[in-house]
């Protein structure tokens, strides 16, 4: 699942470079804001069925961090 | 189980009035780098709004509507026994608009009026209680409207809210008909999210203060606003969005026992084109069977249903129709309905 997660989660910031690894700070890419947000939000939803809910969300740093939560939601 | 279902009661025609002033997003830079703003407003969708100039209220939008449809339908004004007016952004505190608005539009002191304070499902939920009072047996016609200038509820400097809402109102004529057949409400609220679309200060919670009026930066985004104007956490919305909407559309078809392909359209609210393309596609629905007008008229809260009846179905709702319309946003609040039409009058859009 993980080199899935940061394939989807690449495509859906349009990232190109290899910059997204299992211990990026998703936070502080580039690419990164409100929208970006949205836009993983709704991804999330679409692949795994899962809504972290901001406050939550809030509270994870990386990007294994996520596929964890989204993990825990789903099991 | 807040569902309802009503009888041989329904909408013989709608009218929909918007300011004529309208506003480019894409140039709407006066806050923000041109790059930003573009890249906010491909995302969202909407590309043009309309505001109201100063000293126009969501009531003139409403009367303005409402003229319209009184004289394009012939309606006998002392026929009207209830009028309802929908909005957050009303005239003053008191009294309420809608009594104002009996007197203006002439009609008689046996007016029932009253105002609802509800957002973006507000035209659903007005609709099922002039519904229920319709279905009884001595109101000849009422009047739902719908106004709001939502352009004035938040701040210019807030790139999460700067580039979202419009204005404008509507007026509906529901009558009592066998034509109209059986229609099903289902309704929802939960308060415990009352912080996800909000306007902190200038009720009675907190009352109006200089400090209230003061506009500081409230994020690490550099977002200005008071707290006097609306915030919207997007993310929250979005989430809360696709997991209701879908739930709850499950359920009215339940309760009706009717597949989704027998409805001609899916009237949303347009909240923005993320969110609704994302609902549509969500659901899979057959884009011709979505009306939208969120590209040019924005979010105009709980007018956009109707807005967008009035705007995208002219000539579509000949003969007899079944609509889907769904309604969500602050409160948080949510509600859809299913519903027939029989040859229903749009009047064409009224620009003031």
């Amino acid at each position: 699942m993980e080199t899935r997660f940061i394939e989807l989660f690449k495509e859906t910031l349009e990232i190109e470079a290899d910059t997204v690894h299992l211990d990026t700070v998703f936070r502080e890419l580039e690419q990164w804001d409100s929208l970006a947000f949205l836009s993983v939000i709704a991804m999330i939803d679409e692949e795994y069925d899962v809504v972290i809910e901001g406050n939550d969300f809030k509270k994870l740093v990386t990007i294994s961090e996520l596929i964890e939560e989204i993990k825990k939601r789903k099991a | 189980m807040a569902q309802l279902s009503f009888s041989d009661v329904g909408i013989s025609g709608i009218a929909a009035a918007v300011p004529k002033n309208t506003i480019k997003n894409y140039e709407y830079t006066e806050h923000f780098p041109e790059e930003d703003v573009k890249a906010v407003v491909d995302k969202i969708g909407i590309f043009e709004r309309r505001f109201a100039e100063q000293g126009v209220c969501s009531s003139d939008l409403c009367f303005a509507a409402a003229e319209k449809l009184i004289v394009d339908m012939s309606i006998n004004r002392d026929e009207i026994d209830l009028l309802v007016f929908v909005s957050q952004t009303p005239d003053y505190r008191m009294p309420a608009t809608s009594i104002i608005l009996q007197h203006r539009l002439g009609l008689s002191h046996n007016t029932i009026a009253f105002d609802l304070n509800l957002g973006c499902s507000g035209f659903i939920y007005g609709m099922s209680i002039v519904y229920s009072m319709m279905e009884r047996s001595n109101l000849r016609k009422a009047l739902l409207l719908d106004g709001e200038t939502r352009s004035r509820i938040y701040s210019p400097k807030d790139r999460k809210t700067a580039f979202i809402f419009g204005d404008a109102g509507v007026a509906a004529l529901i009558e009592r008909n066998d034509h109209f057949g059986k229609s099903y409400f289902s309704m929802n609220s939960d308060g415990s999210k009352e912080d996800l679309i909000k306007m902190n200060a200038g009720g009675y919670r907190n009352p109006t203060t200089v400090e209230t009026l003061q506009e500081k930066v409230v994020d690490e985004y550099g977002n200005i606003r008071s707290e006097e104007h609306g915030y919207m956490n997007g993310g929250d919305v979005f989430n809360f969005v696709i997991r209701e909407i879908p739930a709850d559309i499950k359920k009215i078809f339940a309760y009706a026992e009717k597949q989704t392909s027998e409805i001609d359209f899916f009237v949303f609210h347009q909240a923005n084109d993320f969110i609704n393309s994302y609902l549509a596609k969500k659901l899979k629905l057959e884009k011709e069977k979505v009306p939208a007008t969120i590209a040019k008229f924005g979010n105009t809260s709980s007018v956009s249903i109707p807005l967008t009846i009035v705007s995208e179905l002219q000539g579509r709702l000949n003969d007899n129709k079944q609509l889907f319309l769904s309604g969500f946003g602050v409160g948080m609040t949510w509600a859809s309905a299913i519903i027939n039409t029989k040859d229903c009058y749009l009047s064409e859009l009224v620009e003031i």
